[in-house]
C-alpha cells in the first residue's frame, strides 16, 4: 500500500530552542526541520530567533542569518537569491515555494516561520532533499530538440505564433515545488513522471521545430507515467513561477485523444 | 525505490517502458461521465415514477421501450465508469503487484456482475416475464 505515515526513523522528535540574539529589539521565530545523517537520531524541529533589523526580508535571508550568526551546521541549498535557480525550494508554512522569493512578512500571520524540506523526498541533510529521481525523470523525457531533417545553415526557424505557444512552459526552473506537492507523485513517484517533467514534456511536444512529437507522445502514453495525474492542481498552486503544470498535462492528454479520434 | 540498488536512476525511471495505453480508459471515463450527465434527469424521473408501485406497475412502466433503453444506457455508462474509477484508485494506492492484479481482476468481475444483473432485471421486467 501507499505509505501514509512516516517511517519510524523519520518521525520528528523535540528539538533545541536556541537563545534569542542578545541586543535584538525585534525578532522573528523560525522553526526549522533538522536531520543529520551522521548522528543516528530522528529528525527534530529547532527553534531560532532572527534579528529582523539585521536581516533581509525573505525567508532565505532569515535562514542565512541563522547560519551566519547562530548555527553554522544548518544545511540548505541556495544560489541566485532571486527565484531563477530553483535551489532553495522548500516547504514554508505548509506550502512548497522558494525561500528567496517568499517574504517572511507573508508567512504565518506574524507567528513562527515553519521551514521543512520538500515533502516525500529522501532527505540528504536538514533542508536538502535528494532529487536524483526527479532529475532522472526530467532526463527521461529527453529535453532537447530532436530532428531528422539535416540541420539548416542558419537557425531552425519558428513563427511568432508557434513561439508564443511555448510561453508558460519554458519558464520552469525545475525547483521541484510542484512535483513534491502532488499526492499522485507522493504515492507513485517511481512510475508517475510528476508535474515538472510532464510540463517539460509538453514544452517539447509543443515546440514547432521538434520532429519527434509522435515518438514523445508514445513514450508518455502510459497509465502511470502520465495518467496518474488526476488534476488535483496542487502543482499550479505551488509553482513559485506562476506556471500551470496541470494545464500542460491536460494539453498532453488532449493531444493523445486527438491522435486517436 | 526500496533498498539500495546498483541500477542507474534513469534505468529505474524508464523501467519496463511505456505501456502505450491509458488514453482509451481516459477517453471512456469522460465519455461515460457525459453520458451519465445527460441520462441522470430521465433516470431520476423514472425512479420517481417507480416509487410505491408493485411488480405489475413497475413492469408496465419498464415495458415502455424508451424508458427501458434509458435505464439500460445508464447501467452501461455507470458500471463502466465505476470500473474505470475503481481501477484508478487501486493503481494509485496498491503497490504490491500481485495484490494489485488480484484487485483489478476482482473489480472487473464485480462491475461486470453488477452490470449484467441490472441489465437482466430491466430486460426481465420490461418483457413482462
Amino acid at each position: 500500500m501507499a505509505e501514509f505515515a512516516l517511517p519510524k526513523n523519520s518521525k520528528i522528535s523535540g528539538g533545541k530552542t536556541w537563545p534569542k540574539p542578545a541586543g535584538a529589539t525585534e525578532t522573528r521565530e523560525f522553526r526549522v526541520y533538522r536531520w543529520n545523517p551522521d548522528d543516528g537520531k530522528n529528525p527534530s524541529v529547532d527553534t531560532y530567533y532572527v534579528d529582523t533589523h539585521d536581516c533581509g526580508p525573505m525567508v532565505l535571508d532569515g535562514l542565512i542569518w541563522i547560519k551566519n550568526h547562530i548555527d553554522p551546521t544548518l544545511t540548505f541549498r541556495r544560489s541566485c537569491r532571486e527565484g531563477v535557480c530553483g535551489s532553495c525550494a522548500m516547504n514554508i508554512d505548509g506550502q512548497n515555494t522558494l525561500a528567496c522569493t517568499k517574504s517572511m512578512h507573508d508567512v504565518g500571520a506574524g507567528g513562527a516561520v515553519k521551514v521543512n524540506p520538500l515533502p516525500h523526498q529522501p532527505v540528504v541533510k536538514d533542508l536538502v532533499p535528494d532529487l536524483t529521481n526527479f532529475y532522472a525523470q526530467y532526463a527521461s523525457i529527453e529535453p532537447w530538440l530532436k530532428t531528422t531533417t539535416p540541420t539548416p545553415q542558419k537557425e531552425w526557424r519558428q513563427s511568432h505564433e508557434d513561439r508564443e505557444k511555448l510561453d508558460g512552459l519554458y519558464e520552469c526552473i525545475l525547483c521541484a515545488c510542484c512535483s513534491t506537492s502532488c499526492p499522485s507523485y507522493w504515492w507513485n513517484s517511481e512510475r508517475f513522471l510528476g508535474p515538472a517533467a510532464l510540463l517539460q514534456a509538453t514544452r517539447w511536444v509543443t515546440d514547432s521545430r521538434d520532429e519527434a512529437t509522435g515518438e514523445r507522445l508514445d513514450n508518455l502514453e502510459d497509465p502511470f507515467r502520465l495518467y496518474r495525474c488526476h488534476t488535483i492542481m496542487n502543482c499550479a498552486k505551488a509553482c513559485p513561477k506562476g506556471l500551470n503544470p496541470s494545464e500542460a498535462i491536460a494539453e498532453l492528454k488532449f493531444k493523445l485523444v486527438e491522435r486517436q479520434i | 525505490m526500496s533498498g539500495p540498488s546498483m541500477r542507474t536512476p534513469l534505468e529505474r525511471v524508464r523501467g519496463l517502458g511505456s505501456a502505450h495505453t491509458g488514453t482509451g480508459d481516459f477517453w471512456r471515463q469522460r465519455l461515460t461521465a457525459v453520458a451519465m450527465t445527460l441520462l441522470i434527469v430521465p433516470v431520476i424521473v423514472v425512479v420517481i415514477m417507480l416509487i410505491g408501485r408493485n411488480h405489475a406497475g413497475a413492469a408496465q412502466i419498464l415495458g415502455s421501450i424508451p424508458i427501458a433503453i434509458i435505464l439500460l444506457l445508464f447501467i452501461v455508462a455507470s458500471t463502466w465508469h465505476m470500473k474505470i474509477g475503481m481501477q484508478v484508485v487501486i493503481e494509485d494506492y496498491i503497490h504490491n503487484e500481485k495484490l494489485k492484479i488480484a484487485s483489478v481482476m476482482a473489480n472487473n468481475f464485480f462491475c461486470i456482475a453488477v452490470a449484467l444483473a441490472s441489465i437482466y432485471a430491466i430486460l426481465k421486467l420490461s418483457s413482462g416475464v
